[in-house]
């Protein structure tokens, strides 16, 4: 059975063109940048040309990317780099309730350690309101951090209008675009953020490698101590092949970003159209027009999200859910509960996540199959009569 | 034998895609109904008893793939057992009984076993 892959913000496939472009630096290229010779000055300058490739993607200079182990890095760095480092100035963050948990338990984290954080609210489609932002500012804010699209339902959040508060307050202002970068266009100015972060398996690079954008001037305190890798806030030797993948994943992305982008709107809008027509009681989470081009999520009443993704993983269809019964913590999403879906309509939610391998015929072979499978499922589900 | 690579057993999997007695008895000697929609797992259990012994039994699941699974055996191992040997089935007995659930899933037996006690409650309460 040929399987379906609509996965893809969890994780993408490496590009063959990314591995090809890694493989030298396992085995001939394979110095260590702080070395004076030839192999070690190979390994820095393949760094180096990474680093503005990186940089040219987001509007940004070379010396502003510091490269980090993924999304979660980068998002632990800057929340963690800011706060210890502006202590004095003050102690309030601002946040949102449907951030990555990346963001989240580094926000616990830091309250734990006397820090103030103000997590916002977001409207039905998930949106953070500007106007929030703006009202929750105190004299010792020192950070915002709002995602720039979510993970789970897609919505793109209002970075620019909240960016322009913060420069206007003069607070630092850190967005979590892992799911953004190489997808749609990202530009550090026109966003007026001072911290970014991204990831390479997110746009067809390899797991283990990611970066965080610093504005020049930052103040933040080192990641890790040790060597002087990173210019001193990242010590540790580089990832050198995948630092080198994530440089020519970035410049892949860089020429197929438009069209790819245009492709996936399209296919995005045929399975949401398809399933909001072919399954009743059914409903689209997250924003139907400020949305990632390849989300997709959808809550169907009374069925649960993961006899769903079983039952599409028996048909060969690998999709995700925002379900508890999927996750180990037994609580259905905070994204989508933010919404203010009901727990079973969060429980009942699946994501298709669409991207460089899918075609229309996977779009109809879901729209053929899920529909069968709620039908299965409702026939067994107690909520049902009771509507 | 529990494949490494994969959630559940085949025992889970097969009564997963294909679980047994499942619909409502039309006229019920007795109904359990456990679960509650925060934690995701919704099951109702019906039973019909004939002197003393449990002669039938289906049920409603809202849940995962271990919820249906644990409905679906729960009900197959209840049918033909007296009451009193009915109340001795733990959720132990309903995991062991699937080859086994992952440790993350065991609330799901537990559920089953509620399920088939509350509908026992429900029959010892409504033939006093």
């Amino acid at each position: 059975m040929k399987r379906i892959y609509l996965d893809y913000s969890a994780t993408t496939p490496t590009h063959p063109e990314v591995v090809k472009a890694m493989l030298p630096y396992f085995t001939d290229v394979f110095g260590n940048p702080s070395s004076i010779h030839s192999y070690g000055q190979e390994a820095k300058g393949a760094i180096e040309e990474a680093r503005v490739k990186v940089a040219d993607l987001i509007g940004a200079r070379g010396e502003e990317i510091i490269f980090t182990s993924g999304g979660t890095e980068a998002d632990n760095f800057a929340l963690k780099g800011v706060a210890f480092a502006n202590e004095s100035k003050g102690n309030h963050i601002i946040t949102g309730s449907i951030e990555h948990h990346a963001v989240i338990e580094t926000c616990k984290f830091l309250e734990r350690r006397g820090f103030l954080v103000t997590c916002l609210p977001v409207d039905e489609y998930g949106l953070i309101d500007p106007g929030d932002v703006k009202k929750a500012i105190t004299d010792k804010t020192i950070l915002i951090s709002v995602m720039q699209a979510n993970n789970e339902m897609g919505t793109i959040e209002p970075i620019a209008e909240i960016g322009r508060i913060a420069r206007d307050a003069g607070i630092y202002f850190h967005t979590d675009a892992v799911q953004v970068v190489g997808h749609i266009p990202v530009d550090v100015n026109e966003l007026e953020v001072d911290l970014l972060s991204m990831s390479a398996h997110k746009l067809y690079g390899p797991k283990g490698v990611g970066a965080l954008y610093i504005r020049k001037g930052t103040k933040l305190i080192p990641f890790m101590h040790g060597g002087d890798q990173e210019r001193r806030r990242r010590a540790s030797t580089e990832n050198i092949p995948g630092i080198v993948g994530l440089g020519k994943a970035v410049e892949l992305a860089r020429q197929e970003m438009g069209e790819e982008a245009e492709r996936l709107t399209y296919l995005r809008d045929q399975l949401i159209k398809g399933l909001l027509e072919r399954i009743d009681h059914t409903c689209l989470n997250g924003h139907p027009l400020k949305r990632l081009p390849n989300n997709v999520n959808v809550s169907v009443d009374f069925v649960e999200g993961e006899s769903m993704l079983l039952n599409l993983d028996l048909e060969g269809i690998c999709a995700s859910t925002g379900s508890a019964c999927s996750s180990s913590s037994l609580e259905p999403s905070h994204v989508l509960l933010a919404l203010g879906l009901s727990p079973e309509q969060a429980h009942g939610s699946l994501r298709f996540s669409l991207g460089k391998w899918t075609g229309e015929e996977e779009i109809e072979r879901v729209l053929e199959i899920l529909p069968r499978i709620v039908a299965k499922l409702r026939a067994m589900s107690p909520l049902l009569k009771s509507h | 034998m529990r494949d490494v690579w994969s959630l559940y057993s085949e025992k889970v999997m097969e009564h997963f895609k294909n679980p047994r007695n499942v619909g409502e008895i039309e006229n019920p000697d007795g109904i359990g109904h456990v679960g509650n929609p925060v934690c995701g797992d919704i099951m109702e259990l019906y039973i019909k008893v004939n002197d003393s012994t449990i002669v039938d039994a289906k049920f409603k699941t809202f849940g995962c793939g271990a919820a249906i699974a644990t409905s679906s055996m729960v009900t197959e191992m209840v049918k033909g057992k007296s009451i009193d040997e009915a109340l001795e089935i733990s959720n132990r007995a309903v995991a062991e009984a699937l080859d086994g659930l992952p440790p993350i899933k065991m609330h799901c037996s537990v559920l089953a076993e509620e399920a088939l006690k509350s509908a026992i409650e429900d029959y010892l309460a409504k033939s006093k």
